[in-house]
């Protein structure tokens, strides 16, 4: 039966019981939510205005940076299409919920309150305002299981911001760790690079954010060197998340808005 | 027959709280502590209520757990259905047990069910630590007192078996 899992032929069984499941994950996440929503509810006036004005600032500041990127995009469209390269690639989010569940303490897995009757699709990819988190590995009609990019089973092609060098980042297990693979030990990485996906797989769109280097260790009996990478999502802070699909070539993107006309 | 029924009802109630004990979330340095609820409940049904409970219902359950965990089908079913078996071909001997006596057999399945889990992650190439072999077996016999006397209360509350 492990093996038959193994071909994907059980994954309708699995969608079922997940429904079934659900109503549990629910019962679980509930009161947590509801201890949210409370100390939301009474959270004094005072600190409230405050978080107001700060949003409000943060909202100025985005605004001014969205109309440069307008303006950028524009741009490169033009200088994309002098050139005749391959069109841009538009993308459309979603804005999902996490449940708090734990799940199997060995593996990295999240649930989220989106299925298949929201249009999630196995191979989205996952993430939140700081970068990429993971990606949707089961569907049910109402929730979804995405693996995290430190599961020890993940791994993500990434690309070096700094000097375009192209690897990938495979999870270790700890919550906050990713490693380079296959890494020479001349090759060009020092510590504090920001690495973003490079698209390449083909299951994340290029661009978003991985994370940042902490370490590098080369070693003269080894081949590899051994490369330690801090994720740059909040992994296990954060409450909401964006599904992004997976990029496809879209003719209507030609205004920004189009951009997050899906996000709830 | 409608003792029958309740006596299916309470049953399944357990299981379900069980269930939803196992996703609770914990902080991160608790996660290799957590009590191994499904397979304490499954025990003491299977020795409470042999007629009731068995394989096929540590199976069941079994699969479930794998779809809240979001393991490999069939992982937790294997390792429940095989503590089923055990707690249920030993019913008689460990009923008559005292209770801390009850409590190291209850040691010693979690650690069958344990060591089945973490082999088949070994398996799948996932990294385990080798504390996890004892922690969760550790503290679901320390909470096996109290696990009997509430579901103790349960089955005669309910009249089952």
């Amino acid at each position: 039966m492990t093996v038959d899992h193994r071909a994907q032929h059980l994954e309708s069984l699995r969608s079922v019981l997940s429904t079934l499941v659900y109503p549990i994950q629910i019962a679980v996440d509930l009161p947590i939510q509801a201890g949210n929503w409370l100390a939301e509810y009474f959270s004094s006036r005072h600190r409230l205005i405050a978080e107001n004005a700060r949003l409000r600032e943060n909202q100025f500041l985005l605004d001014t940076r969205l109309e440069k990127l307008a303006d950028l995009e524009a741009e490169n469209r033009r200088l994309r299409s002098l050139l005749d390269s391959s069109a841009k690639v538009g993308e459309r989010v979603l804005v999902a919920e996490l449940l708090s569940v734990d799940m199997d303490p060995y593996s990295r897995r999240i649930v989220l309150n989106k299925g298949s009757r929201d249009g999630v699709e196995v191979g989205q990819s996952l993430i939140d305002s700081n970068g990429v988190m993971g990606q949707v590995v089961h569907v049910a009609p109402f929730s979804s299981n995405a693996l995290l990019i430190t599961d020890p089973g993940h791994a993500l092609p990434v690309q070096n911001h700094r000097s375009g060098l192209r690897s990938l980042a495979v999870g270790t297990g700890p919550v906050n760790q990713l490693e380079l693979a296959h890494l020479p030990n001349n090759a060009d990485v020092r510590i504090g690079d920001v690495l973003v996906t490079s698209g390449l797989g083909g299951r994340f769109p290029a661009g978003y954010p991985v994370g940042r280097i902490v370490g590098i260790e080369r070693n003269r009996g080894r081949p590899f060197a051994t490369v330690t990478v801090q994720p740059s999502a909040r992994l296990e802070r954060n409450r909401e998340v964006l599904l992004v699909w997976p990029s496809q070539l879209t003719e209507e993107s030609d205004t920004l808005p189009a951009y997050v006309e899906d996000a709830e | 027959m409608s003792a029958v029924r309740s006596g299916y009802t309470a049953i399944v109630l357990s299981f379900v709280v069980a269930l939803m004990l196992t996703a609770l979330p914990m902080p991160a340095w608790a996660a290799l502590w957590r009590p191994a609820w499904v397979a304490l409940v499954l025990i003491y049904w299977c020795m409470a209520a042999p007629t009731y409970t068995g394989v096929v219902m540590g199976w069941t359950l079994g699969l479930f757990l794998d779809v809240l965990a979001g393991t490999l089908l069939g992982q937790h079913a294997l390792a429940l259905a095989i503590v089923a078996f055990v707690a249920h071909r030993f019913h008689r001997q460990v009923r008559v047990f005292p209770i801390w006596q009850q409590g190291v057999s209850v040691f010693g399945l979690v650690f069958l069910y344990q060591a089945l889990i973490l082999w088949i992650t070994g398996i799948q190439g996932m990294p385990i630590l080798a504390a996890a072999y004892w922690s969760s077996p550790l503290v679901s016999m320390l909470l096996w007192p109290w696990v009997f006397i509430v579901l103790r209360d349960v089955r005669r509350r309910y009249r089952v078996a």
